[in-house]
């Protein structure tokens, strides 16, 4: 009898040898998520090739699944669709205008043309209006799609009128150029309710004059901001840009070939989001995160976007 | 979220101007009293409240804007704290609409309007005189009190050249003045100043607005001028709410058969089919009794702002409640229990009639709980707009009224689907539903034998610019445009006429040669043409072609919202192509400035979100079809 009561009363040995009572451990499988429904696949024609794909996909993730290589700019994987470049129309077959295929959603039968006339006019022209009216040096996109689409945005003369305006350097984490800004609303997304859920910033005004702004135009330390930088993480243009960068740019010591990115982890909680750390003659010159974390989203705080400084401090002399 | 403010702080004013819109605060999370509550722990619940009140904050922009005459940072501070709205989306909001300023301004602001139909009747030379009279453009007058500004059209186009003086102050006040002379506003903007403006924002003129008055043809006009029609007994003696009574016998299912009978085309310029609209709740009505949650919700688009468009202002200023009417019927159809009338905020004596006839038609149980003992629950709020065009474009009003800027939305979903707080919407435009009332009481098939074939019923034209009886004119669909030239007396100015603009500043131009066209949607599409929201402006041969086409290039490049490249840059550089050809000095030539405005069209039009941008170069590529003038 003795040898079989460790048995029957297992829990009495661990009961007497630990002060926390034990939290019975469920027997059977191992409970799982429920499975995503299958989605129904969608049959739809892309310059004539047959495509099927699941059904809520957008008509660029169509034409990307056929290798259809389609411009954005206000596009980002992680953010809500706004779809106001208009860079990324295609033409839909029965439809009266283009349709931007960042954020159409494929319907059965739908007929795509990614390439024809019309679209490439389009596109043209949307490059030539930004080109011309914004500062896009710092965008590195932009030379290759006006390449692709011959945009010649010169044509509209020296006197076209631009969103050209001071620099607004009001803080030492990072630098707003509106000048350089396209007005895509990523960065509004991104301090919105697409990740931050801060609100320091939104669009203001209204038409050309229509810029990203806080409230009355104050300065950074007197907004909501909260510094996450998430907004320079998704800016395709570099209107928003690191101090860091910035500084080094106007220097003429910017010299991003040279510049090696290494992935890691930063150190400061415990949620584990991946930092890319970029440095350039053995310093960290900023700070980024993957966009296909799955954590993160390419999000990070403070922290470990701007914290890095004590990596690189001297040590005091003796 | 945890809003964070500036320490601007409100005036008492300025806060008192909050508080009468909303009540006093109750909690301290909307600015009241650390332990202001009742038992001192509402603002446990006060946040959540705050939250669904987004939608208040055009009201409440208005609400400064109209004490105070500009909207500071302190104001703008509190009307965020209140609605639980982040300051820099209440700025965004706020800095969108043509009539709040941000800045210091005088309380009493003339805006004097210079578009087209305007410039057609002297605007020019008026702006001139007042600027000798009353200094520069923007610059403080009477004594500081005062100052004046140009404007887009202000639909007052019968009564050209126009002008409209809004007042802030405890008893904000606007006053209409029409036809102007540099005399009278002077005279205007000195009694505003001085805060002794006539009560009365304007006064409706039937001989003058509607030439046809007494007619025994007119059967939308009908009631327009009649005594006390803005009455609710009056509207009743003359037939009013028969309609509504007859709609509840038949039910809404043949209400619906009627309409869809009748083939009535919406009447703000798409020229949609209304009973597809209507249809498209109605099938959803069941679904509102599974899920509480639901809602349908009924729009009428008052937003009139096409430049040359004045027919909707003078129905909802001389027969209010056939706008009502309209309106409850389809509520019947739609299963709406809300409806919503967006009104431009340039219509003063509209607003006053509509709010009037609102609380009446309530009051004698024509909207709320129980209409007409039948049980039917629907009521309707008057929304004002506040100076842009792009929120006649039916997403950007939704993101309007929500306390959005008004951006248009990318379609689909459709309004059907997913409209006003993502709920299923329709979207009528005034002249469209006071059509209903006359379809529910003649037969769908009767009204359809009205016109032709595919453009049914009688239709409204605002005829303006130079001719020699101008004001709104009902006829039939189908009624050549020679004809209702000559109805309105023929053109005046020189007596010849050089061009006629059909459907406004987002439609086209027509030659004289072209004038015997029917006036309907397939007989202006055959020539290239849009009858759009009804305009007909003459412009007669002494009219300077190329000042009017840079006036519509001016007008878009205000009005555009912004959101898209096609759009947004797209009117600017049209804008400056156009200023370079009229001053003779394309850039490169003359052929490749017309090449580069054609291509630059084709891409707005296609690649543009909404209808705006999709039209602003129609009413220049017409002209350039018709006329070289550039030569």
């Amino acid at each position: 009898m003795k040898e079989t009561t460790p048995a029957t009363t297992p829990a009495t040995p661990a009961q007497e040898t630990s002060p926390l009572p034990l939290i019975p451990v469920p027997r059977g499988p191992v409970p799982q998520a429920p499975a995503e429904p299958e989605r129904r696949m969608i049959e739809i024609k892309i310059d004539g090739h047959a495509v099927s794909v699941p059904e809520g996909s957008t008509i660029l993730e169509a034409a990307r699944n056929l290798g259809v290589d389609t411009p954005t700019l206000c596009f980002l994987e992680s953010l809500t669709p706004v779809n106001v470049c208009r860079v990324c129309v295609v033409e839909l077959e029965g439809s009266r205008t283009l349709v931007p295929a960042c954020s159409r959603k494929v319907e059965p039968n739908m007929s795509i043309q990614t390439d024809s006339e019309r679209v490439r006019l389009s596109r043209k022209l949307v490059l030539e209006f930004l080109a011309s009216s914004v500062d896009v040096s710092t965008a590195p996109a932009f030379a290759g799609y006006m390449q692709r689409y011959g945009a010649r945005p010169e044509r509209f003369g020296d006197s076209a009128a631009t969103v050209r305006q001071p620099v607004k350097i009001d803080n030492d984490l990072y630098v707003r150029d509106y000048a350089k800004c396209i007005l895509c609303y990523k960065c509004v997304e991104a301090c919105g309710v697409d990740a931050q859920n801060t609100f320091a910033i939104a669009v203001s005004g209204r038409g050309f004059s229509a810029s990203i702004a806080t409230e009355f135009q104050v300065p950074l330390p007197d907004s909501a901001c909260v510094y996450c930088g998430n907004c320079i993480g998704v800016c395709p243009t570099g209107a928003l840009m690191f101090k860091s960068e910035y500084d080094m740019r106007q220097a003429g010591a910017w010299d991003e070939p040279q510049q090696q990115q290494t992935t890691t982890i930063c150190p400061y909680c415990g949620v584990g989001c991946n930092l890319i750390v970029h440095q350039q003659e053995g310093k960290i010159v900023k700070v980024t995160s993957p966009l296909d974390h799955p954590v993160t989203h390419g999000n990070l705080s403070i922290k470990g976007r701007f914290g890095w400084q004590f990596v690189q401090v001297e040590p005091a002399p003796k | 979220m945890d809003l964070h403010l500036t320490g601007a702080r409100p005036t008492p004013e300025e806060k008192d101007a909050v508080d009468l819109e909303l009540g006093q605060p109750e909690s301290s999370w909307q600015g009241a009293q650390r332990h202001g509550g009742a038992d001192s722990r509402t603002s446990f619940e006060g946040n959540q409240k705050a939250i669904s009140q987004r939608h208040l904050l055009l009201p409440l922009l208005h609400a400064i804007q109209n004490r105070i005459g500009w909207i500071s940072e302190g104001a703008l501070n509190y009307a965020s704290l209140r609605l639980d709205v982040p300051p820099a989306e209440a700025f965004g909001v706020a800095s969108f609409y043509g009539m709040f300023a941000l800045a210091p301004r005088p309380p009493a602001v003339a805006h004097v309007c210079d578009d087209i139909a305007c410039m057609a009747r002297g605007s020019e030379p008026l702006c001139e005189e007042l600027a000798e009279k009353l200094g520069p453009e923007g610059a403080p007058c009477a004594g500081g009190r005062a100052t004046w500004l140009r404007s887009n059209c202000l639909g007052l186009c019968e009564r050209a050249p126009a002008v409209l003086m809004i007042r802030a102050g405890i008893k904000a006040q606007q006053r209409v003045l029409a036809p102007a002379t540099p005399d009278r506003v002077e005279s205007l903007v000195n009694d505003a100043a001085n805060d002794c403006m006539p009560a009365a924002p304007d006064v409706l003129n039937p001989q003058l607005s509607v030439p046809q008055e007494g007619s025994r043809k007119l059967a939308l006009l009908r009631r327009v001028g009649k005594s006390n029609t803005t009455q609710i007994d009056g509207y009743q003696r003359l037939g009013g709410y028969e309609a509504l009574r007859k709609a509840m016998e038949l039910g809404a299912e043949r209400v619906l058969a009627e309409i869809t009978a009748s083939r009535l085309l919406g009447r703000g310029g798409a020229a949609f089919p209304a009973a597809k609209k209507w249809e498209a709740l109605y099938v959803q009505r069941e679904r509102l009794k599974k899920d509480p949650t639901r809602k349908h919700y009924l729009i009428c688009n008052a937003d009139e702002s096409e430049p040359g468009t004045f027919k909707d202002r003078v129905i909802m200023e001389g027969d209010p409640f056939a706008v009502l009417e309209g309106m409850t019927i389809a509520a019947l159809v739609t299963g709406a229990e809300k409806g919503y009338i967006y009104l431009r905020g340039e219509y003063p004596l509209a607003a006053e009639r509509l709010a009037h006839a609102i609380e009446a038609a309530r009051w004698e149980g024509f909207l709320g709980e129980d209409i007409l003992g039948n049980g039917m629950r629907f009521d309707i709020e008057l929304r004002r707009g506040a100076g842009a065009y792009i929120c006649g474009e039916e997403t950007a009003l939704f993101n309007s009224i929500e306390g959005q800027r008004g951006e248009p939305r990318n379609k689909p979903p459709f309004p059907t689907q997913a409209g006003l707080f993502r709920q299923p919407t329709v979207v009528n435009n005034v002249e469209t539903l006071i059509n209903v009332p006359l379809i529910v009481s003649q037969g769908g098939a009767a009204y359809a034998s009205i016109g032709t074939e595919n453009s049914t019923g009688p239709r409204l034209f605002c005829v303006s610019g130079h001719v020699e009886r101008p004001g709104v004119y009902e006829v039939p669909m189908g009624t050549t445009l020679r004809q209702l030239i000559d109805f309105a007396g023929g053109t005046a100015g020189t007596g010849r006429l050089r061009a006629v603009l059909l459907g406004g500043a987002a439609g086209t131009f027509v030659s004289p040669g072209e004038i015997d066209v029917p006036l309907t949607f397939e007989g202006t599409r055959a020539i290239g043409a849009t009858l759009g929201s009804g305009v007909v402006m003459l412009l007669d041969d002494s009219t300077d072609m190329k000042e009017i086409l840079l006036r519509i290039a001016a007008f878009f490049r205000h009005e555009t919202c912004g959101q898209c490249v096609p759009c947004r840059v797209g009117v600017v550089r049209q804008q400056e192509a156009l200023q370079r050809l009229v001053e003779g000095r394309p850039a490169k030539s003359k052929a490749d400035e017309l090449a580069m405005l054609r291509e630059m069209a084709q891409a707005m039009r296609d690649a543009s979100i909404c209808g705006l941008g999709q039209t602003a170069s129609s009413a220049l590529e017409s002209a350039l079809a018709r006329w070289d003038l550039f030569a």
